[in-house]
């Protein structure tokens, strides 16, 4: 089967789960068998994980609404007052949990952009694609979620020391 | 470029999606700024650390197995009703198909206008330039006794001239005209301040299939009728054209 880890690793990053993940990816390959048998244009992967995305919302979408999760609002999270100041990161080859639940504690709309560009290598433009956000939005969104990490990061390796 | 235009490009520039005169831009600001030199290395530490594979979810095993058994299910209880856009006779049957329904939608263009059509606009084109000129009326009379001899001798027949000036049609005169390759009556009536075309001629190869139109503006009625072929064209809205042609038709038979 193609690209099925990208598809997984999308989806278990989304939900947070590995039995929703698989879950998610069995669906979204029903979808996409569905509606578009055969499709072997240039960009399957980019196409196949646009359907991983939209099927994890619906997931998410029907599994949340018990649990008091805060809606997303981009202008409360631009606060980066202190993007100007720097604190130096110093990160270790041993901090892979740490860098995993910061990754974690991202709210989705964060979450999905990074996956999808340091994770799965997509392009601003496939990721546009994907997200189905104009360009610009991807660029502003990146860069919001990464200042993001890295203090969710910083704080996280104050707390270890 | 200044250290907050360098910040909102930083992560565009990590990602090398910059373009290349932005990107030798921001190169020149990160040798001669600190601070931002500084981000972009946490930033490019960040990219590391999420570079590693272990952070990288890959499927687990059994997954593709189970999803490949899921879609056969799929496939098989979607197969009856696929049955029809599927299989070989349909990728032959499917471009067939569309060239025929390019080809049925291209001919018309091809075929041209019918004679019917050509000669719709024969008469119009008359109509405007017995208007255009001041040869509108060969004879100007309004009696029809005055108006139907006129045309002996000029023609090989005798046009039938009737005058509903009791409807509010009034007969103004008559002309000779030139229309479908022959010789024909010209019939000038008034409605108002419109004016009337009425054209004339034996019915000697097909009958006209009748009629009514509106061609650059004008309406048109078109009939056969008492071995003559009629053409009347006006600027007169198309009901009172249409009162105007069953007017003639009924004192035709008439007479």
């Amino acid at each position: 089967m193609p690209h099925m880890n990208a598809a997984y690793n999308l989806a278990r990053w989304l939900t947070r789960n590995e039995d929703d993940a698989q879950d998610v990816v069995q669906e979204a390959y029903l979808r996409a068998f569905k509606f578009f048998e055969g499709f072997h244009g240039p960009d399957a992967r980019a196409w196949l994980l646009t359907t991983v995305r939209n099927t994890c919302y619906t997931w998410l979408e029907q599994n949340r609404r018990n649990r008091s999760a805060t809606p997303f609002d981009e202008e409360i999270h631009t606060g980066e007052e202190d993007a100007m100041n720097p604190s130096s990161l110093a990160l270790k080859s041993g901090d892979v949990k740490i860098v995993r639940e910061s990754l974690e504690e991202l709210p989705d709309e964060f979450r999905e952009v990074i996956v999808l560009r340091d994770l799965e290598e997509l392009s601003y433009k496939q990721i546009a694609a994907v997200i189905k956000a104009p360009l610009g939005t991807v660029m502003s969104r990146l860069a919001r979620a990464r200042e993001r990490l890295k203090r969710i990061l910083c704080s996280r390796l104050k707390e270890k020391f | 470029m200044d250290c907050t235009h360098a910040q909102s490009l930083l992560d565009t520039y990590v990602d090398q999606e910059l373009d290349p005169v932005r990107h030798l831009e921001m190169q020149e600001h990160l040798q001669g700024c600190a601070g931002c030199a500084q981000n972009y290395s946490d930033r490019q530490m960040i990219h590391q650390s999420l570079k590693t594979e272990s952070l990288y979810f890959k499927a687990p095993r059994g997954m593709e197995n189970r999803i490949q058994r899921s879609l056969r299910q799929a496939a098989r209880a979607e197969a009856p009703s696929r049955r029809w856009f599927s299989g070989d006779w349909f990728k032959i049957a499917a471009p067939l198909a569309v060239a025929a329904l390019v080809v049925l939608m291209i001919v018309p263009y091809f075929a041209g206008p019918s004679p019917d059509e050509v000669l719709g606009q024969e008469v119009v084109a008359s109509h405007i330039r017995s208007l255009m000129v001041d040869h509108l009326a060969d004879v100007a009379s309004t009696d029809e006794h005055t108006v139907k001899p006129w045309f002996n001798g000029k023609l090989d027949f005798s046009p039938p001239v009737v005058d509903p000036a009791k409807e509010g049609f009034p007969l103004i005169g008559g002309r000779l005209d030139y229309l479908n390759n022959r010789s024909v009556a010209a019939l000038i009536y008034q409605r108002d301040k419109h004016l009337i075309n009425v054209f004339v001629w034996p019915a000697t190869d097909r009958p006209i299939t009748e009629a009514r139109k509106k061609q650059q503006g004008y309406n048109v009625i078109r009939w056969t009728g008492s071995g003559m072929n009629f053409w009347v064209v006006s600027d007169l809205e198309a009901s009172q054209l249409a009162k105007f042609a069953e007017l003639l038709k009924s004192s035709l038979r008439a007479s």
